[in-house]
């Protein structure tokens, strides 16, 4: 059974079933959360390609937001001026994206700590209002980014946010059970080794410079992604869908499902969709003012990552595996 | 004002580095702390100056004890302590590096005529006085991580392996002025070396550590003399 | 030929400004190696306390030297309480270069959330201690006023004095000596817990200034999401990688590098353009430069 489970052929038939069990979930849970499921498979996607670039690549971005803009961007265009089919449009969306992670690291691979978090944070400031200056990306207001109706095969009843859901869960499960093929090949632990010691995994025969590079490259891929299923859920593309904050957000729930391993990466996701619910619930029970509700999420959000940072800085997956591990090396004395 | 060290206990995590020693070194006496490699030699001196938490036991000089504190405050007891690999401070120049070790002292006459009195000790770097710390060879940066340590006017002095990757006339001058400049200012001295002749040979007293316990304890001169520590230690 | 001239007036304000941000985050890499996100936050604070002393004593100079009073206190307590614990719990593990400016930015959300529910999220506004009105040359008004240059010349200063202090006191020595290497400074008998925190008492001193000498000058609101605070933080951290983050006067030049090109950018292309060209300067330098303008490739050995 153990070996069956971590096979490739055990962990497909793994998310197989999650997406069935998606599936089903999602015909019986209303449509605010239909949406909200959307958005949490669209964080998934995002907090991932996190875990990959900073977990495992040991490379700080501040600013996947820029790249996440990338993406949508590019799948809004391809529908707008190609007319492509949706899927097609993610391609796009992940390919472009990709491209700009490929120019983006090579430069990046040179730098390290604070210089890159640095230039990051440059580019995730920057980005967005370049739309305000090409007339074609649409200024202030943006695109729009319309996914269309789901065929009518999936019956009358099927809702728009159902079809969101469904795509962007399709995605996300697609998304995860390739990057965990990555991760556990030899491309996994070629990243570690860099981003343990490069100058000893130079020494091993490692070149750290395209290593990093093919990180990032794929880590945007992911992250245009991400921006795509962001856009088809807002329907729109626009400067201000992709502010600072976001990249900031992203950050967060990487660390809180423990940036080094995907397997928390659903603590993330669901943090940043459910922290602004409790705030509202706190808000509405106790002080009902304007003040709470605009300044409780960032602050809930921001002590819970100072918290973790301080108590679970692995990430509390990873703090689970070391207390199960220690509790196995005390028994076997 | 003696040094004594009493079932002295050191734990790295899960490996006891240190286990159970006990020893003392009289005022003025040079002490060579002598084994292989992993013996315990750094691990001792790390306990002594602050550096690595003891487990357990005690360490005291001139009665107050040395273990449990932070290293700031061990040095303001009188004791200094260059640590392995040259430590000096490449960034700064050989100035700062020298006057760094006086900082805490707050009186800078006296830290000039100390300072004056290891210049004339290593003139090598009175030449350099305003050059940074990295363009220094090997063999002057010890002079230099040795000049800052007596920069704090000690009372007592731990070396671990000044010889390190020095050549051997670099080695014999640095002994040499080490043995100098200890019995000028009335030093005790702890030095650890795996140049265990060259250490014995300036030594009143040698003590020899194996996986943390002590394997032998006496004078130098009959530690030189004993058959075992010679086929271990001394190569013939 | 005056806009030329106005450019390169406004260029230099507000390079000066965000120098006085890049030094105070140079100050902490210096201390501690770590970027202080949270700079901006704790700015904000200090500035919030300038503007309560003005409004009970009416004296911008007080509230200035209060603000940064303020500033230097809130920064040792940051490091003190938060820092020195973070980098206990922390100091292995992958997360190890990451999780400072986690923590950091963080603590930047923390701190501007619980502004927002003391104060509120109005815009509030600081009267500029001397005229904001231009000067004249032959009926042109320049784009300088009495105001604009208090802040360079304000920038000036406090970047002289800070070089003086770290390259040539004992404190600047201990300082530098506990940065490069801790372990050596502490058998030195430095007390480099200590020293750690009066740099950055000394960073949040100089961030406090920025806070207050930016507000009074025209548009710039005060309030926790304040977007000048934003942009604080961020062409100040842009300036500081620029210069290079190891030195006080390369954190001056790249602020003022800074500043200029995007003066001109703003004036002679496209305000849209501003952020992007940020981003574009930077990237150069460092492809040039890897480890900014001034700063200077370091074998560390010994």
């Amino acid at each position: 059974m153990h070996k069956f489970i971590h096979s490739n052929f055990g962990r497909l038939t793994f998310f197989i079933g999650i997406g069935i069990f998606l599936f089903l979930l999602g015909n019986r849970v209303d449509e605010l959360r239909v949406y909200q499921g959307a958005t949490l498979a669209m964080y998934v996607v995002a907090i991932s390609s996190l875990i990959l670039l900073t977990g495992y690549s040991g490379q700080v971005s501040l600013g996947h937001g820029a790249l996440l803009a990338i993406g949508g961007y590019s799948a809004a265009l391809a529908r707008n001026h190609l007319s492509a089919p949706v899927w097609i449009c993610f391609a796009i969306a992940i390919v472009v994206a990709a491209l700009a992670g490929a120019v983006l690291g090579t430069a990046a691979a040179r730098l390290s700590g604070p210089y890159l978090a640095g230039t990051t944070l440059a580019l995730a400031v920057g980005l967005p209002s370049i739309a305000n200056q090409f007339g074609i990306l649409g200024g202030e207001q943006g695109l729009l980014f319309d996914v269309g109706f789901p065929p009518m095969s999936l019956g009358q009843e099927f809702t728009q946010y159902k079809w969101y859901f469904w795509i962007a869960s399709l995605a996300a499960l697609i998304s995860l059970w390739w990057l965990q093929n990555i991760l556990r090949s030899r491309y996994g632990r070629t990243w570690r080794a860099v981003r343990g010691n490069e100058v000893a995994a130079e020494l091993a025969g490692i070149h750290a410079g395209k290593s990093k590079t093919l990180a990032f490259t794929i880590s945007s891929g992911l992250a245009g992604l991400a921006g795509a299923l962001l856009a088809m859920t807002i329907s729109t593309v626009s400067p201000s869908a992709f502010p600072l904050s976001l990249s900031f957000a992203l950050l967060t729930g990487a660390v809180l499902s423990g940036v080094t391993t995907l397997a928390g990466v659903m603590i993330g996701a669901l943090t940043l969709v459910v922290t602004p619910e409790i705030a509202d619930a706190i808000s509405n029970r106790f002080a009902n003012s304007e003040n709470v509700t605009t300044n409780l999420p960032g602050l809930l959000v921001s002590a819970l990552l100072i918290l973790v940072v301080l108590l679970v800085p692995n990430g509390p997956v990873e703090q689970m595996r070391t207390v199960r591990h220690r509790k196995r090396a005390s028994t076997h004395k | 004002m003696t040094l004594i060290v009493s079932d002295l206990v050191v734990d790295h995590g899960a490996i006891r580095a240190i286990n159970n020693i006990s020893f003392r070194v009289e005022e003025g006496q040079l002490a060579a702390v002598i084994g292989a490699n992993g013996a315990g030699k750094t691990t001792l001196l790390r306990t002594l100056s602050g550096l690595t938490p003891a487990t357990g036991g005690s360490a005291t000089w001139h009665g107050s004890e040395l273990l449990y504190s932070k290293p700031e405050k061990i040095v303001r007891r009188g004791v200094s302590h260059v640590s392995e690999g040259k430590s000096v401070i490449a960034e700064l120049t050989v100035k700062e590096n020298l006057s760094l070790g006086a900082l805490w002292r707050r009186n800078s006459d006296e830290a000039q005529a100390t300072q004056e009195m290891i210049l004339e000790t290593f003139p090598r770097l009175s030449e350099r006085i305003d050059q940074q710390a990295d363009t220094l060879s090997g063999g002057e940066r010890q002079m230099l991580a040795i000049g800052r340590a007596l920069m704090s006017k000690p009372s007592l002095l731990l070396l671990d392996e000044p010889s390190l990757g020095l050549a051997p006339l670099v080695v014999a001058q640095i002994f040499q002025s080490i043995h100098a400049l200890t019995s000028q200012m009335g030093l005790t001295v702890v030095l650890v070396e795996q140049n265990a002749m060259s250490a014995l040979k300036i030594a009143d007293l040698g003590i020899v550590l194996n996986l943390g316990r002590i394997a032998a304890h006496d004078s130098a001169q009959h530690l030189i003399a004993n058959p075992q520590v010679r086929a271990a230690y001394l190569g013939y | 030929m005056y806009q030329f001239i106005n450019t390169v007036l406004i260029g230099i304000t507000s390079g000066a400004i965000y120098s006085l941000m890049a030094i105070a985050l140079v100050l902490v890499w210096r201390s501690t190696r770590v970027v202080n996100f949270a700079q901006a936050g704790q700015a904000l604070v200090s500035t919030y306390i300038g503007y309560a002393v003005i409004q009970s004593f009416h004296s911008f100079w007080l509230a200035l030297l209060i603000a940064m009073l303020a500033g230097a206190v809130v920064s040792a307590l940051v490091d003190a309480l938060f820092m020195r614990t973070l980098f206990k719990r922390a100091a292995q593990g992958p997360i190890a270069g990451v999780a400072p400016i986690i923590a950091t930015l963080g603590l930047l959300g923390l701190i501007r959330g619980v502004l927002g529910l003391v104060v509120g999220n109005k815009d509030m506004s600081i009267r500029p201690p001397v005229s904001n009105i231009g000067y004249t040359i032959s009926g042109h008004t320049l784009a300088f006023s009495p105001l604009k240059l208090l802040i360079v010349s304000s920038v000036l200063f406090l970047m002289l004095i800070l070089s003086l202090v770290f390259q040539h006191s004992n404190v600047g020595l201990a300082l530098r000596a506990s940065a490069y290497a801790p372990e050596i400074a502490r058998l030195a008998g430095v007390r480099v817990d200590g020293i750690r925190t009066f740099g950055w008492a000394l960073a949040g001193a100089a961030g406090a200034a920025a806070g207050m000498l930016q507000t009074p000058d025209g548009n710039a609101g005060l309030s926790p999401d304040s977007l000048e605070f934003s942009l604080l933080l961020v062409f100040g951290f842009i300036a500081a990688v620029i210069g290079g983050l190891e030195s006080l006067i390369g954190a001056v030049v790249g602020g003022l590098l800074l500043g200029l090109v995007l003066a001109f950018v703003l004036t002679y292309i496209s305000g849209s353009l501003v952020f992007i060209t940020a981003f574009v300067v930077l990237i150069v330098v460092l492809l040039v430069r890897p480890n900014g303008l001034i700063g200077t490739r370091r074998v560390r050995r010994a």
